[in-house]
């Protein structure tokens, strides 16, 4: 067995074990935690495959950003796990269909040399994965890509419209008219005539 | 040098064998990590000095000459302390928390160039590999707050990781900037792209991301004056509130050595890293390592300066004013790249 066959194997097994603790960790952050496993580890079979920035890519946004803040809802919340489980085995049937689904599609996919599918050709050594996929996003798919950024930015705006209210009752501090406050504004000066000088305290020694 | 290392390295090969290669890469990780370790012991001693001397004190004087074997009577004296672990506590995740911290900590070394030819691991995405190692460091802090089922720590978990997510987009727009400079994103490429002395270093085409970083830099680390994850006044001592012994000094390692890992990031990034500020003096190690301790000494002198941020101040700081400044200088770069002032840019 080669070498690259074998971390294959050990990546692919931590992989399963982690998914798998994902749907049937008690603990929710263990879920989550488990969910950020398999990402790290699904990264490391792109590597595998030459797939450099695609892997770094997914440890950076999914592993460094979107867990993060799934793991800091999950944290958060008491969920009542029983009252969670109950009618699980109802969602069997929807689940099975798409395990079914999923199966055929990686049948389509592996078994492509059977199908006809040629395997693709070496690359060179000097092959920059980072800039090959920049070269397709910005020339051919420029539009596609374009279009999804903008969807982005919509269903953002979308989120922050509907769940953003404006509260009265805080108080607010606007740094920009604190800084623009000048001396003249906050501070007036007395002009306070000398009294009479007091006469020498007792305990004053 | 290749030829000398290779007669030198043949007899190895031989009596080696297969265990070769692990073995070699075993030796060149250590030769990083135990300079890097002695380096944060060190640096630690630097830091209570230099406040010392700030707020006019001694600081450390009495183990060793003029204080210098303090680190190490520190670290035996952790070392040899008992580690506590709450009954509440789960235990799997409480003891794997610090592991957490330290190991992105010590991984993003791997492609840091120390010299042209002195790195471990000359990729080609590098700085896309430092960013997303990085950012892993949040789920020892998250992992270690919630596993100590402690209300303090919790909270001190809570506040560091929507601290650290807000400025890691700032540091990534800053980077960007970089990357559009260089037009790479090999660690070695972009150092190389800064040569020409003092002024061709990307500290001046990029100021405003160079002030952005660095300060981001400082958030990052959760040191002061960005330090409410501590917040030693509020909730006592944050997320590591539970720690003790040998595993509370790991966390402060990990603060360490990120630490030095940011300041030689921004050596890299702004300041030209190895090369020389004077054409007419020799490149080498010995500047990078003056540019790292300067920055250094930029953290120690911002501790000793500047009172802690209020916690919205921070996250306004954050998502409205680095984040707009890092976009408009991308947009601005951009525009002059097209532009026949171009050449200011690279």
């Amino acid at each position: 067995m080669e070498f690259k066959s074998l971390v294959f194997y050990v990546f692919s097994t931590i992989l399963l074990v982690a998914s798998l603790r994902v749907i049937t960790a008690r603990n929710p952050v263990h879920s989550a935690l488990a969910l950020v496993l398999a990402f790290f580890t699904a990264a490391g079979i792109w590597l595998l495959l030459e797939a450099e920035f695609l892997a770094i890519t997914l440890v950076l946004v999914y592993i460094g950003a979107v867990m993060v803040l799934f793991l800091f809802v999950v944290m958060m919340l008491d969920i009542n796990l029983i009252e969670l489980r109950r009618g699980f085995w109802s969602y069997l049937p929807a689940g099975l269909l798409v395990a079914g689904l999923m199966v055929l599609e990686m049948v389509m996919v592996l078994g492509g040399a059977n199908l006809g599918l040629s395997e693709p050709a070496p690359l060179p050594a000097d092959y920059s994965n980072t800039k090959a996929i920049g070269r397709l996003l910005y020339t051919a798919y420029v539009y596609p890509f374009e279009l999804a950024a903008v969807l982005l930015l919509v269903a953002m705006v979308a989120a922050i419209a509907l769940t953003h209210r404006k509260r009265l009752d805080v108080k607010h501090l606007s740094p920009a008219e604190q800084v623009k406050v000048k001396k003249s504004d906050r501070l007036f000066m007395v002009n306070i005539k000398p009294q009479k000088p007091d006469a020498p305290k007792e305990d004053e020694a | 040098m290749d030829a000398t290392m290779q007669t030198l390295q043949a007899p190895l090969i031989q009596l080696l064998g297969p265990a070769w290669l692990p073995i070699w890469t075993l030796v060149k990780i250590i030769a990083i990590v135990a300079p890097l370790m002695i380096a944060l012991a060190y640096l630690t001693y630097a830091e209570r000095k230099v406040i010392g001397y700030m707020q006019v004190r001694i600081g450390p004087n009495r183990v060793g000459p003029i204080g210098l074997l303090q680190p190490i009577a520190d670290g035996l004296k952790l070392l040899m302390k008992e580690i506590i672990i709450p009954s509440g506590a789960n235990k799997g995740l409480f003891i794997l928390g610090p592991v957490l911290v330290l190991a992105p900590a010590l991984a993003a070394w791997a492609v840091f160039p120390f010299t042209e030819h002195l790195v471990l691991a000359n990729i080609n995405a590098g700085l896309l590999y430092v960013m997303a190692i990085t950012s892993m460091g949040v789920y020892g802090v998250v992992i270690a707050g919630w596993a100590s089922n402690s209300k303090f720590a919790f909270l001190g978990a809570m506040r560091s990781s929507a601290q650290i997510v807000s400025y890691e987009i700032a540091m990534g727009f800053a980077l960007v900037g970089v990357l559009m400079c260089a037009q790479s994103l090999n660690l070695v490429d972009i150092v190389k792209a800064q040569s020409g002395g003092f002024w061709h270093w990307y500290w001046l085409p990029l100021f405003p991301l160079f002030i952005v970083y660095l300060i981001a830099g400082v958030a990052e680390l959760n040191r002061a004056p960005f330090d409410v994850a501590e917040g030693e006044s509020e909730i006592v001592a944050g997320f590591h509130v539970e720690y003790s012994g040998m595993s509370f000094a790991v966390f402060f390692l990990a603060e360490y050595a990120n630490m030095i890992l940011v300041a030689g990031l921004t050596s890299l990034m702004f300041l030209g890293g190895w090369l020389s500020p004077f054409p007419f003096l020799p490149d080498g190690f010995f500047w990078f390592a003056a540019k790292i301790s300067f920055v250094l000494f930029l953290f120690l002198w911002f501790r000793a300066t500047f009172p802690r941020y209020r916690y919205d101040q921070i996250m306004r700081l954050g998502w409205k004013v680095f984040i707009p400044v890092t976009l408009t200088w991308i947009v601005v770069v951009g525009a002059a790249m097209q532009t026949r002032y171009g050449y200011l840019f690279h």
